[in-house]
């Protein structure tokens, strides 16, 4: 990763079974790289189990929801002057080793790659969705995919990186609402011209928790992602 | 003519209890004016309902009584919305200040390892 200065910023809330093992396993894998955990008003042994395994730890008073943590994330990332911000999530799904290649694919330039994600259903890995939350996943991908121009398979991914002008925009700009993390962040972030890609990752399972399965919630991820998609493309 | 009353003073009660409120200091300047002007609008309406018969009828609207409930219904829900707009806004407020807290919390943290490395020696040994 040459002369680059990366953060991985770790949203938290409440993963004091797994938080200590992620970070762990990304120090060793990444030698190099500072670790920031944003504890979002985590109320168990979080922030001490991600101190102890040798991360930097910023906690908020109380739950603000993944944007909120991810916004003060950007906001440590450009006061201290790193060149990249990768997000990595708590729970363990996504594997460190794909982060220098997620790194190595942007660029400062005006013609380089800004935003670049982890992308689940690109081929590498065997993760799965099924019945509503996967049209949801279908449609944003299309509408998405048209927007930018470039062919982005998974744009609900959480594992992303992003380069120094988009962590000085993030820090300022940055949507609490669900889905608006992923979502809306690359419907803006294309709209402003900035190069959007994804790389094929293949997804762990969580080391702790349960993805929630039932069709109730799934119908309700439908529709949310839905508003969130038309609210962001109407969006001045 | 009663009921006339029965609103009337209710109106002007209420009138009192805004200007308390406002003398108290325990509510906001311009939420109160806003209740006040609606108060002194309506509050001759609630004694004479048949004021506004005219303009009602020019409107289409049987009664001067209908025409006051529906514009109150109008009224209401576009407080509403406002009071939703305020909540909105100030929770974006209170995110900023909780992001901000929590950043120099962390910096602090960091600031006190160093001084702490720093007063343990060159050599390190605590």
């Amino acid at each position: 990763m040459e002369a680059k200065r990366v953060l991985i910023i770790i949203p938290a809330w409440n993963e004091a079974e797994s938080i200590g093992g992620v970070v762990r396993e990304v120090r060793a894998t990444l030698p190099d790289v500072d670790v920031l955990v944003v504890s979002d008003g985590s109320t168990d042994r979080t922030e001490s189990e991600a101190a102890e395994a040798g991360a930097v730890v910023a906690a908020l008073p109380y739950n603000l929801g993944v944007g909120g943590a991810m916004r003060l994330g950007y906001r440590y990332a450009r006061d201290n002057g790193y060149d990249v911000a990768v997000q990595v999530d708590a729970d363990g799904q996504h594997d460190p080793k794909y982060v220098p290649e997620l790194v190595a694919g942007l660029g400062d330039g005006p013609d380089d790659v800004a935003l670049i994600s982890g992308a689940r259903f690109a081929g590498t890995g065997d993760y799965k969705v099924r019945g509503p939350r996967r049209w949801a996943m279908i449609v944003l991908s299309v509408v998405i995919s048209r927007i930018a121009k470039v062919k982005l398979p998974d744009t609900t991914s959480g594992f992303r990186a992003c380069n120094r002008e988009l962590i000085e925009f993030f820090a300022n700009w940055y949507p609490v609402e669900y889905l608006g993390d992923t979502v809306e962040t690359t419907v803006r972030v294309v709209r402003l011209g900035y190069k959007v890609r994804q790389i094929p990752v293949a997804m762990r399972h969580r080391t702790a928790g349960t993805p929630s399965a039932s069709p109730v919630k799934a119908m309700v991820y439908l529709g949310r992602a839905m508003i969130t998609l038309l609210l962001a493309i109407n969006r001045r | 003519m009663r009921l006339s009353i029965l609103t009337g003073l209710t109106g002007v009660v209420l009138l009192g209890f805004i200007y308390e409120l406002l003398r108290r200091r325990q509510l906001r300047e311009k939420y109160a004016i806003l209740w006040m002007i609606v108060g002194v609008l309506v509050i001759p309406f609630a004694f004479f309902p048949h004021l506004l018969d005219t303009i009602a009828k020019s409107v289409g609207v049987a009664s001067g009584v209908s025409l006051v409930l529906f514009l109150a219904v109008v009224f209401l829900l576009l407080v509403c919305v406002h009071l939703s707009w305020e909540a909105s806004r100030l929770e974006e407020e209170t995110r900023c200040l909780a992001e901000e807290v929590a950043l120099i919390k962390t910096r602090l943290a960091e600031r006190d390892r160093a001084v702490d490395a720093l007063v343990a020696g060159p050599g390190g040994e605590r």
